[in-house]
């Protein structure tokens, strides 16, 4: 037989290893590039974060029929994520801006804690998108939720301060945005790293496009991410979050155009193709939408992860 | 590649000038970059630019199935990475038929593979291949089903073949087609090598594992045969990565030749073939091949190929145009736009959000988006009003014309411009439906 020459690279440095939740999740640790077993010696596969909202407006009615009704009730929708084989919940608030819903405050600490309490899971919380209710309701969790570690998603260059301290102050993980860009992403870390944020609570998330509205930018900007992180670049070590659900959002996707197949067979690959492209550029935590996508991920990546 | 100092040992070192340079180092380092060609030195040898040919040439084969503008090129990488460089030959993707099958049914199977193209942003998406596959194991079978393929199909074939036999009568009456003969596991790899290059037509070679595949490509080189597609035999999705992992990195870092060849994957259908196909788009495949693909696999499969297979370098860019979204009518909103494609298909998805139907003009910025096309002085108001101009849109609607947030300091201008109102906009996309809904209400 042939000599193969050997081409495992020996790069040096590893992604941070963070544990989430109640401590028995842990994200990141890989030691090379995506599921190669000959240079990188970590087995652990992608983690898998199922969204749950406090409210449906504006959530796309195909994903909502997914879930059996129990889409309506936060608590029970995680539970069927947790049945489903989700490793984390991934709970939108938009329900807390008053021109959509009518959540308070009190309503969604209520809410983090029935998740925590019924599914036991690892959960990231992310505001409504007003800086104002993000402001006030996000810290109150990071004060009133206490015994799981949760990710706050999410910081910004133009606003980190708050939501970051209220994070360190109750032992939480903050996620770090950063729009599409190898530089800006670092950029986020150091300043993070500045104001006092320890290196393992940091989590980072560079933009996922989905596939067909840019998803080529994305997988190359996450593939140098983390080649800079393997080959020495300390303030890229932590672990990459990559939201897959934009994928819905896609005319591709969803349409009902003639010849393009079943739509709910459609989305499902739309998102599961963007989140292995996701998982083969980097992301150590991959938040998902659609149940059969997930599933279908979730399956794949514990294959190529060589074991569970 | 070879680097400039390589190339300067082969030229004559006078300074003579003769290729245009003013020496012959200045020469060595255009050729390195390639951007002069080793022949344009009247005073090389014909053998070292053979040699240099060799050594320089892609770390990986390039292959081509089929003739004329359909032809399916495969191969011909140089890079690992696509932030790197452009990968060149875009993955190819086909379906099989069996010549088992009566010739209604094949014919079926062709039309079905025809349906899977897709119109999309001035590009076609579409299926590259047919393949027969030979398991009747007869001759006279598998060139009917041959003539019945291409009585329907004139892309690029290929054929699926153990016996020698058969591929000997399939080649004596289809090589001008150029098929890739695609011989199995158990085929002999000398008998199919001698045959492909007798009728000049690529071989593809399916052995097990990196170091099985190696030694049937020197089988296959020894036999004289250049154009050669291997299939690595993977069964599942991480011996898929893993191997062409492997194949792909000793070809371009150690330009170990064995393996640098194009690869291909013989899949079945269903879930976990699209997954195979999507992992070998991403990592070094050059060629699957399925028993089926549905229309809901095949669109987002073709438009993954598409977007890895874009240049890392060049901004992707939509044409400038008005672009109506659901129906706009004399009332509308005007929204306006840099054409860089992400802001187009960001703002575009929000707009259809929001149910609205709005006229969205998009501007020639050369692909740059908002904020630095502005930046760089190619988003002014004259360059938005000459837009409006060429589309007439202002003709079309008296409704609001909306300037994107970022730019709100082209509003006074624009609205001289134009001799028009302007309303300034949201500085995020994802905030346009609440903005279109408080202007249209």
């Amino acid at each position: 037989m042939a000599e193969i020459p050997s081409v495992a690279e020996k790069y040096g440095s590893k992604v941070g290893e963070v544990p989430v939740g109640h401590g028995d999740y842990v994200a990141g640790g890989a030691g090379g590039m995506p599921f190669l077993s000959f240079e990188n010696p970590s087995k652990r596969r992608p983690m898998i974060a199922g969204e749950v909202r406090d409210s449906l407006v504006g959530y796309p009615e195909l994903a909502a029929g997914m879930f059996s009704g129990r889409e309506k009730d936060p608590a029970d929708w995680a539970m069927m994520w947790k049945e489903i084989g989700a490793d984390m919940i991934f709970l939108r608030l938009t329900g807390t801006d008053p021109s959509v819903g009518t959540t308070t405050a009190e309503d969604a600490v209520r809410i983090v804690k029935e998740i925590d309490e019924r599914t036991r899971l690892p959960i990231m919380v992310h505001g409504c998108g007003v800086q104002e209710i993000d402001h006030e309701i996000l810290p109150r969790i990071c004060s009133e939720v206490r015994d799981t570690r949760l990710i706050v998603s999410c910081v910004e260059e133009e606003d980190y301060k708050r939501l970051s301290a209220a994070a360190m102050a109750g032992g939480h993980h903050v996620l770090a945005f950063s729009n599409l860009d190898i530089n800006l992403a670092k950029q986020m870390n150091i300043l993070l790293s500045d104001f006092g944020v320890e290196k393992d609570n940091i989590f980072m998330d560079p933009l996922m496009a989905p596939l067909g509205m840019g998803l080529d930018y994305s997988y190359s900007v996450n593939e140098r991410i983390r080649l800079s992180a393997l080959r020495g670049d300390r303030m890229l070590q932590v672990p990459m979050v990559c939201h897959t659900g934009e994928a819905w959002d896609v005319a591709d996707a969803t349409s009902d155009e003639p010849g393009l197949g079943d739509p709910a067979h459609r989305v499902a690959w739309w998102e599961a193709i963007t989140a292995i492209c996701a998982m083969m550029s980097g992301a150590d935590l991959l938040v998902m939408r659609g149940p059969s996508a997930a599933d279908m991920v979730r399956v794949y990546a514990e294959e190529l992860a060589g074991g569970s | 590649m070879a680097t400039a100092i390589e190339y300067f040992k082969l030229l004559p070192k006078t300074n003579c000038k003769d290729c245009g340079q003013p020496t012959c180092l200045a020469f060595a380092m255009l050729l390195a970059n390639q951007k002069a060609k080793l022949e344009d030195c009247p005073h090389v040898s014909g053998e070292a630019v053979e040699a240099m040919k060799e050594s320089s040439a892609p770390p990986v084969n390039t292959v081509k199935v089929g003739t004329g503008e359909n032809a399916v090129a495969m191969g011909g990488e140089n890079v690992l990475y696509r932030h790197e460089r452009r990968f060149e030959n875009p993955i190819a993707y086909a379906v099989s038929v069996s010549d088992s099958w009566d010739a209604p049914r094949i014919a079926e199977a062709v039309a079905k593979a025809k349906s899977l193209a897709f119109d999309r942003v001035g590009m076609v998406f579409r299926l590259d291949l047919v393949s027969v596959s030979n398991d009747s194991g007869e001759s006279d079978e598998f060139l009917a089903a041959v003539d019945a393929v291409l009585a329907d199909w004139d892309l690029p074939i290929m054929f699926e073949i153990n016996d020698v036999g058969v591929a000997e009568a399939a080649l004596s009456r289809h090589a001008a087609l150029k098929p890739l003969v695609y011989a199995g596991e158990t085929a002999d790899v000398e008998a199919f090598a001698k045959l492909a290059t007798k009728h000049g037509c690529p071989l593809g070679i399916r052995a097990k594992g990196v170091e099985a595949a190696a030694d049937a490509a020197e089988i296959a080189a020894k036999a004289g045969c250049k154009d050669l597609v291997l299939d690595l035999g993977a069964s599942n999705l991480k011996e898929c990565l893993e191997w062409q992992t492997i194949a792909r990195r000793a070809a371009i870092n150690r330009k170990f030749r064995p393996l640098g060849h194009p690869l291909m994957n013989r899949v079945g259908c269903g879930e976990y073939a699209v997954a195979t196909a999507v992992l070998s788009t991403l990592k070094y495949g050059s060629l699957v091949v399925f028993d089926g693909l549905e229309p809901y696999e095949a669109l987002p499969l073709f438009t993954l190929r598409q977007n890895i297979y874009t240049d890392p370098q060049v901004p992707i860019q939509v044409k400038q145009d008005l672009y109506p979204i659901g129906d706009p009518g004399p009332h509308s909103p005007i929204m306006f736009t840099t054409n860089f494609s992400l802001t187009y298909f960001t703002v575009r998805a929000d707009i259809e959000k929001s149910k609205i139907p709005v006229w969205l003009q998009i501007v020639n910025t050369e692909g740059l988006s908002v904020l630095t096309a502005y930046s760089a002085g190619k988003f002014e108001p004259e360059r938005v009003a000459a837009a409006f101009e060429e589309s007439g849109v202002l003709d079309k609607s008296d409704g609001p014309v909306v300037v994107p947030g970022l730019v709100a300091r082209m509003s006074g201008k624009l609205s001289e411009e134009i001799g028009r109102d302007v309303v300034v906009g949201t500085n995020e996309s994802k905030d346009i439906p609440k903005h279109l809904r408080e202007i249209t209400s």
